[in-house]
């Protein structure tokens, strides 16, 4: 019994201990954010990567969502052969979650793992102590580029993913379904709502804070060499991506 | 006459969970000394080293590096206090994503405006030097050899022209040859730039190289301290013993 209760209290103040040190961690990397210097260089090169190289990825994703929405929508509703139905359900759809979340899960696996990796390799490689030597700070160098980067890069590639999921839907109901192009496009601009649009990007937002603070996160503290680097790497990814989730709701039940 | 100290440690205790890692140590550097700290594995020589970059905060104890205490100082003295030392770490801890040139001049490029050509120029002249050839600035550490990597170590360290340098093991992981090379090199830049140097090794011909003075730990505390000539003859026994280990 005694037993229990000391790993329980053990388990609780690691728990207490380890949000504490995250939200020091995010304070840390938002202060530094409003701080000279401003590494252009370091964010440019974090920007580039965050969004343009995830670029195919989300697209890719996203087109065959819409396509997908569109052919499911048209068969759960018994072929229902309404232009207006399907550009709605497909637009709302992408615009309101599986634009931002596909896009999020997307980054995440792709810039978050890749993140985490890297800032625990130089962790456990001392290059985070030789910054520290070369008088700069590592957080603002490394920590707060990233989080600036993935705080606009997620937006930009969620509102680009909306574009080319709509594209997929217009496309299957177009070619496949044989709906009237001209009726399906005048459907979506009619059922188009800006703030589906905002909820989308504010939900990217929140991704992109949640895919650069706990991929740096875990690799900041990553410690024990290679394994240290791999596990660090995955509980990143499997938390950031388990956030997303959960997130996603909260956010929509904000503005429902 | 009193001597000029650059480095004063008082009173410093390290522990992690109850655990002693360092306990109530004191030392100074002087100016233009070469210090060298040898010890067994978890003596604690590693945990003074990274509280000496400021890298860790002791529990007690002070640390002063050009007459302020980079325990308690306020971060931008502290930071000022800092710039003055340059580090050698044990794996070379070269950034992964830059070249050699970038690596060398991080801290000028950054801070002091350093165009890419005049940035080059100076890695160029540093890694002269240290006899390293001049193709190899555009390469990335790894692309180079284990000596290489600590040769250009060296050259980022002393790039900035600081008053101390600090050597983690710097033959660690090569062979007892270009160990011998690395230290001749430390040897010579230290006496060239004019500098005092705290090295930590375990090896021996890194101790009779470098050392003016000796510190050894040994169970957290310093066991012995003196001239290199005086651990040879030293009845010491934790000196004795070290030396009949190494």
């Amino acid at each position: 019994m005694l037993k229990i209760i000391n790993l329980l209290g053990k388990v609780s103040l690691s728990t207490i201990e380890n949000i504490g040190k995250l939200t020091l961690f995010i304070f840390k990397s938002f202060f530094w954010l409003f701080k000279t210097p401003f590494y252009s260089k370091q964010f440019l090169f974090q920007l580039l990567d965050v969004a343009f190289y995830s670029l195919p990825v989300v697209g890719l994703t996203t087109f065959f969502s819409g396509m997908v929405l569109a052919l499911q929508t048209f068969s759960g509703f018994d072929n229902f052969n309404d232009e207006s139905t399907i550009s709605k359900i497909v637009l709302t759809s992408i615009l309101r979650e599986l634009g931002p979340v596909l896009a999020g899960l997307m980054v995440c696996g792709r810039v978050g793992a890749k993140m985490a990796a890297e800032i625990a390799t130089m962790r456990v490689s001392n290059q985070i102590d030789a910054l520290q030597t070369l008088s700069t700070r590592p957080i603002q160098f490394l920590i707060s580029t990233r989080l600036l980067a993935s705080i606009i890069a997620v937006p930009f590639l969620v509102l680009i993913g909306n574009i080319i999921g709509v594209f997929g839907g217009f496309v299957v109901a177009t070619f496949k379904l044989d709906l009237n192009p001209i009726l399906y496009m005048m459907s979506t601009i009619d059922n188009f709502n800006l703030i589906d649009l905002i909820q989308g990007l504010v939900k990217a937002l929140v991704f992109g804070i949640i895919i650069a603070i706990i991929s740096c996160y875990f690799g900041y503290n990553a410690s024990g060499g290679a394994e240290g680097v791999g596990r660090a790497t995955t509980i990143s990814v499997v938390t950031a991506s388990t956030l997303i989730l959960t997130s996603t709701y909260f956010i929509t039940a904000l503005f429902i | 006459m009193e001597e000029k100290k650059i480095i004063n440690v008082k009173n410093l205790s390290v522990s992690f969970s109850n655990n002693i890692v360092i306990n109530d140590i004191d030392f100074h550097l002087s100016r233009k000394e070469s210090l060298v700290i040898i010890g067994k594995s978890g003596s604690g020589k590693s945990v003074l080293l990274r509280c000496l970059m400021g890298l860790l905060k002791p529990d007690h104890g002070s640390i002063e590096i050009d007459g302020i205490n980079i325990v308690n100082a306020n971060r931008i003295d502290k930071e000022n206090a800092l710039k003055n030392i340059g580090v050698t770490f044990q794996n070379g801890a070269l950034f992964d994503s830059l070249t050699v040139w970038e690596n060398i001049t991080f801290k000028e490029t950054k801070f002091f405006g350093f165009n890419k050509q005049k940035a080059k120029e100076k890695a160029l002249l540093i890694i002269k030097n240290l006899e390293l050839d001049e193709n190899i600035l555009e390469l990335y550490p790894s692309e180079l050899s284990g000596g290489m990597q600590k040769r250009v170590a060296i050259a980022r360290a002393i790039c900035d022209n600081p008053k101390v340098l600090f050597f983690d093991e710097p033959t660690s992981g090569l062979d007892p040859i270009t160990g011998k090379i690395i230290n001749n090199l430390i040897e010579k830049t230290v006496i060239k730039l004019g500098v005092s140097a705290i090295t930590i090794t375990h090896d021996i011909s890194s101790i009779e190289n470098l050392a003016s003075r000796i510190i050894l730990l040994d169970n957290h505390k310093i066991a012995w301290s003196g001239k290199p000539n005086d651990m040879k003859i030293s009845k010491n026994k934790i000196v004795k013993q070290f030396l009949v280990n190494t």
